[in-house]
């Protein structure tokens, strides 16, 4: 049933994505099962219509901690074979396996989904002139944009995306999550507006360790993607929300802008409000509205972004997408409806529902802290 | 030599409405009309009148009535009338027939080929009566990226930021000379820059004593005749422009007639009065692309780097290698000017038949300019022929950061296009230095239409932008997706970089 | 989720409901929406005039489509759209509610004993809704006033913005209780009817509205609504004062805020 597209970048079409976000992490770092986020996703099921649906979970592959985990997914074997031997000349393999999946009446003609950990040649690395990751990003790009039929789902150390077409709580039982741990989930139920599903167009978008889940749609789209494009980045999923992943990638690893800023440049304040601020404030966010004008993110959205140490919420600045927080214990939860938190944990501590293009960061007890600059509206919890 | 040219224009008088109260005589500059004493009538020669419908408008009981001589050639699609016309007047007079304004032949308008999105259901379109949608912009040279510095929660900025022009709606007003247009004109121009937060550019005719006052929000340009350009004028405006070209006459020279050349021109362009003020084809220090790098770090020691330089080029065959080599050269802003653009004064036959039109000119420096991965560095301005806040919105959509408008602040003033700036008559007052003409155009008056004009297409623009759910310029710059092309071909679509509509 | 259920006959639903004289208590665990609305029709039909939800999570559409008088009391977190439409019963919310809250009612009464999300009473004609604490964005946009009918939304805490965005009728009270700074930006745009009270300074305010003078009037409306909200929430409000406070008139400045825009 499924069919391969067209390839022409300038044709791709962009598949619109509304639907449900949640995602949950434990500050302690300590990993748990997919129980909960399951429930929680499914008690959202209304928001999605079963054609997309997916999961990105740090922390599942301690024994390989250091290497980077590629998930893979395979429309035929032609395409594994040629992603294969693209590997072999690029990395060192580990390991290389079948990612293990269930028979399910319900998910219907699955692609072939692989993992690969593995680490980059030496003198590949020294021949161009990258460290670890922008090798492995380089990579990843062009496998999408040149091999047909292979898609890189996931590509960080100790994590990956397990995604497709059909209900999350179908594709976890069909992916075995149930045997998986992670001390952050982040989960997404689709509700796109075109059929047949397209496997790769299911959120979680990921490159390295930056995984996000979208609600809403980028009427910015074409003005980011372009500025990406510049930069290197090959959108390839024909989904507006592979930006928002490569921007975080962009802006915090690539140029070292803080999470918090970055958050400012897809929800910029208005010149109005930056007009009114204090002189060092103001040439700061004018810069940063400035330089990064194209990363500006215009639409309505809530996301959910996690990477190792953190886990991100964020809404537009018009907040024209819901997104609620809430907190028990050490853990922190983000999610589109209240419903879903409170469905998985009736005690919760607190409840709050972030303002528009306000930022919050669930950061990992033990990481590296940096003091929360006094001037962004964020909430963080310790 | 005996004349065989036809009038081109027939002046019908409506003689039981007419009064004889002499109006339309006072109001004509090219002496259309006249007062026959001995019959005590209004009479007119036809063969005078230029169709700029001056008396018309004014005329207070409707009387006059302008029409095509309906003595035409038999119709030939391929001998048009204009092409007879133009043989037979050179045939008498020897020379290259002149024009004013912007060409006027049937080649394709690519604007009226695009069609804009609006949000249905997946994104909700955003109304700007109320909720804010931000248009404005900065133009100059950018970093690609920004350093911070991050001392115990507190973070700033690093990096320094190039000088930039803060512009509230992304339309600036062109270049129009001081000589092609009069004092007045410049000052109704300045003023309403001002009051809607953007920028004129004064032209190469230098900037009037009276206007350097207005300096902040004014663009002075540094054109092959160098007029006028000494450090003062250079350090008096925003941002100071290197005109290498522009869409109505790519590759040649402007030419003030001596005549038109007064007291007060002459003093502003620093030239001797009664000369003709010739500006060159080419910058004669300008012969190569590292010769404008040179002329552009001479403006900006200058000026001691402290305004943005742009570089102003018709849009020509190869805009796309030209537009990357000027921005490796150090220019802050690129100006493309297409071939609709207006003149005071060009040979038709270069206004009709040199450059091409700005929206491909305009996509394929764009998208060239990102394949080098330069684009973010420097801003792009569009002009040649906006006409309309939908121009603007597509011109932004293919790629520009922001537009010039000429043609239609000097349409929102009076004129009427009816080409004949050249001769320095213009009965609205506007392409004219002569005193008498010059002082029908009342400053207050025009300042007060270009301001109103602006603030309409300003509202346009905001209900155009609001209906692709976008509040916020940065984000329609270069986004493409928000276009699609109808009756173009397959290599128009392929160069503009847009979908046709329906996929 | 199969299709909708013939629900004349409760008696499948057993296990979820227990009824005692004219009460009902349901256990929505487990229910779609469309059960648990299907079942609150039909035991209202039945002359049922009270009816407690509990374990609810998320259920949407809570007190729409229903007839005559009835009292409906959630504990839980019931899901977007909450009474929607609904013309004339009383919601009883222990507990937050999401978005979408009185969407297009038409009458009757909604107490939240907490907050709401964004977009309540969106298009609101008639009744009441209380919140105890806060409200999102969009509270009240195109509210409206109909003959006898006349909305009105009471607010303990503070809203986000756009709070009655395009109001062409009804009354908005914003308490702020807790007494924080609130930076409530867009209030009343697009107005063109109604009016906005807010306890404290409005500053950032839509240019079609403006601030106006508070009058005897405008007090003792507000005190009555005082009055009514501390006795829902039985809280410590000291009505005098509060009283004694600074409010904010917002209203617009005409009923055809957009003539000169377009010409």
């Amino acid at each position: 049933m499924y069919t391969e597209r067209n390839r022409k970048n300038l044709y791709d079409d962009k598949i619109f994505s509304s639907c449900a976000i949640f995602g949950m992490i434990n500050l302690k770092g300590e990993r748990f099962t997919s129980k909960e986020p399951v429930r929680a996703v499914s008690c959202m099921r209304e928001r999605g219509n079963g054609l997309g649906g997916g999961f990105a979970i740090y922390g599942i592959y301690p024994d390989f901690k250091d290497t980077y985990a590629f998930h893979v997914m395979y429309m035929n074997t032609r395409a594994k074979k040629r992603v294969e031997r693209f590997l072999t000349r690029n990395f060192r393999i580990l390991l290389s396996e079948e990612i293990p999946t269930e028979n399910s009446d319900v998910i219907l003609d699955p692609p072939i989904f692989w993992r690969y950990f593995l680490e980059p040649l030496p003198p590949r690395l020294k021949d161009e002139r990258a460290d670890g990751d922008e090798y492995v990003v380089n990579k990843v790009m062009k496998i999408n944009a040149k091999i047909r039929g292979a898609y890189v789902l996931s590509s960080g150390k100790d994590m990956g995306v397990f995604k497709g077409v059909g209900f999350p709580e179908d594709l976890a039982e069909f992916f075995r999550l149930d045997e998986y741990k992670g001390y952050i989930w982040i989960c997404h139920a689709r509700f796109p507006t075109n059929t047949p599903g397209w496997w790769e167009g299911a959120h979680p978008f990921n490159i390295l360790d930056w995984s996000v889940a979208h609600n809403g749609e980028l009427s910015s789209y074409g003005t980011n993607r372009r500025y990406l494009e510049m930069h290197g980045y090959k959108c390839t999923m024909h989904t507006d929300t592979e930006v928002i992943a490569y921007a975080f990638d962009l802006l915090v690893r690539r140029h070292k802008i803080p999470v918090e800023l970055a958050a400012k440049v897809l929800a910029p304040p208005y010149w109005e409000e930056i007009d009114a601020m204090e002189p060092r404030k103001r040439l700061m966010f004018m810069a940063l509205r400035q330089v990064y004008r194209s990363l500006m993110m215009n639409g309505p959205f809530s996301v959910v972004v996690a990477h190792h140490g953190e886990l991100i919420g964020l809404t537009d600045r018009k907040k024209l997408r819901p997104l609620v927080m809430g907190v028990e214990d050490n853990v922190l939860y983000i999610s589109s409806e209240e419903a879903a938190i409170r469905f998985i944990s009736p005690n919760l501590d607190k409840i709050m529902r972030p303002s528009c293009g306000e930022i919050i960061i669930g950061r990992l007890e033990r990481s590296r802290v940096m003091e929360i600059p006094t001037f962004t509206r964020m909430v963080q919890i310790k | 030599m005996r004349s065989h040219l036809l009038p081109e224009y027939i002046v019908e008088r409506d003689y039981t409405k007419c009064t004889r109260c002499k109006v339309c005589i006072k109001q004509c500059t090219y002496g259309v009309h006249y007062y026959n004493a001995v019959k005590d009538t209004i009479e007119s020669k036809s063969e005078r009148c230029v169709n700029c419908l001056r008396c018309v408008v004014f005329c207070p009981k409707e009387a006059i009535t302008i029409k095509r001589n309906l003595n035409n050639y038999r119709e030939n699609y391929y001998w048009t009338q204009e092409t007879i016309t133009s043989i037979k007047r050179q045939a008498e007079t020897g020379s290259a027939i002149l024009t004013g304004m912007g060409c006027d032949k049937p080649y394709p308008v690519y604007w009226d080929k695009l069609l804009l999105n609006a949000c249905q259901v997946t994104n909700p379109p955003i109304d700007p009566i109320r909720e804010p949608i931000e248009i404005r912009t900065y133009l100059g040279r950018k970093p690609t990226r920004i350093e911070l510095e991050i001392n115990s929660g507190d973070i700033s900025l690093k990096t320094d930021l190039a000088p930039n022009l803060c512009v509230e709606a992304p339309i600036l007003f062109a270049a129009m000379s001081y000589g092609a247009l009069n004092l007045n004109v410049h000052e109704a121009l300045v003023r309403a820059a001002i009051e809607c937060g953007t920028y004129f550019n004064c032209g190469e005719g230098g900037l009037h004593s009276n206007l350097r006052k207005y300096g902040n929000h004014i663009i002075v340009q540094v054109a092959s005749g160098r007029f006028g350009v000494d450090l003062e004028y250079l350090n008096a405006g925003a941002a100071i422009e290197i005109k290498i070209g522009q869409g109505a006459k790519p590759g040649i020279g402007g030419h003030l007639p001596g005549e038109k050349v007064s007291e007060d021109i002459a003093m502003v362009r620093m030239i001797p009065a009664g000369t003709d003020a010739l500006s060159p084809a080419p910058h004669h220090d300008i012969y190569s692309i590292e010769d404008l790098r040179q002329l552009i770090y001479a403006l900006k020691e200058a000026t001691e780097y402290m305004k943005p330089v742009s570089v102003k080029i018709a849009a020509v065959h190869n805009s796309a290698a030209i537009a990357s080599g000027i921005a490796r050269a150090g220019a802050d802003i690129i100006v493309i000017d297409g071939f609709r653009g207006s003149t005071g004064a060009a040979p038709r036959v270069i206004r009709d038949n040199v450059g091409i039109p700005i929206e491909l000119a305009l996509a394929s420096v764009d998208q060239r300019l990102r394949e080098e991965g330069i684009r973010d560095e420097v801003s792009i301005i569009a002009s040649g022929g906006i006409r309309s806040s939908a121009d603007v919105v597509k011109a932004i959509a293919l790629g520009a950061d922001a537009v010039y408008i000429g043609t239609a602040a000097l349409v929102a003033m009076g004129c009427t296009l009816c080409q004949r700036c050249y001769t320095g008559k213009c009965p609205w007052g506007i392409a004219t230095s002569n005193p008498e003409i010059a002082k029908r155009l009342n400053s207050a008056d025009a300042y007060r239409r270009v301001v109103n004009f602006m603030r309409a297409w300003s509202i346009e623009i905001k209900e155009m932008l609001g209906a692709m759910g976008i509040d916020s310029i940065e984000s329609l710059r270069g986004n493409r997706e928000q276009l699609r092309g109808v009756g173009l071909t397959e290599r128009e679509l392929r160069i503009l970089g847009v979908k046709i509509a329906g996929e | 989720m199969s299709d909708i259920l013939n629900m004349s006959e409760t008696s499948e639903y057993t296990e979820h409901v227990i009824v005692k004289d004219n009460r009902a208590i349901i256990n929505a665990e487990g229910l779609h929406y469309r059960q648990l609305n299907a079942l609150l029709r039909a035991l209202s039909a039945r002359g049922i005039k009270t009816i407690e939800i509990h374990n609810i999570y998320g259920q949407r559409y809570i007190g729409t489509g229903l007839k005559g008088t009835l009292d409906i009391k959630v504990y839980g977190i019931p899901g977007n759209d909450l009474a929607a439409f609904m013309n004339g019963q009383r919601i009883f919310v222990y507990g937050n509610a999401q978005d979408g809250c009185g969407n297009t009612m038409n009458d009757g009464l909604i107490v939240i004993y907490g907050s709401v999300g964004d977009v309540a009473g969106y298009a609101m004609r008639g009744g009441k809704i209380f919140i105890r604490d806060d409200a999102g964005f969009r509270v009240g946009v195109h509210m409206k006033e109909y003959r006898d009918k006349k909305p009105i939304i009471v607010i303990g805490g503070k809203t986000g913005d756009f709070l009655g965005e395009y109001m062409a009728g009804g009354i908005i009270l914003v308490l702020n209780l807790r007494g924080k700074e609130h930076s409530m930006r867009f209030v009343g745009v697009g107005m063109h009817g109604g009016v906005i009270y807010v306890r404290g300074k409005a500053k950032h305010v839509g240019k079609e509205a403006k601030i106006a003078d508070v009058n005897e009037n405008d007090l003792h409306l507000i005190e009555g609504l005082l009055k009514e909200f501390s006795e829902y929430f039985n809280q410590d409000v000291n009505v005098k004062k509060i009283m004694e406070c600074k409010f904010t008139k917002i209203v617009p400045f005409s009923h055809k805020p957009y003539g000169k825009l377009y010409g």
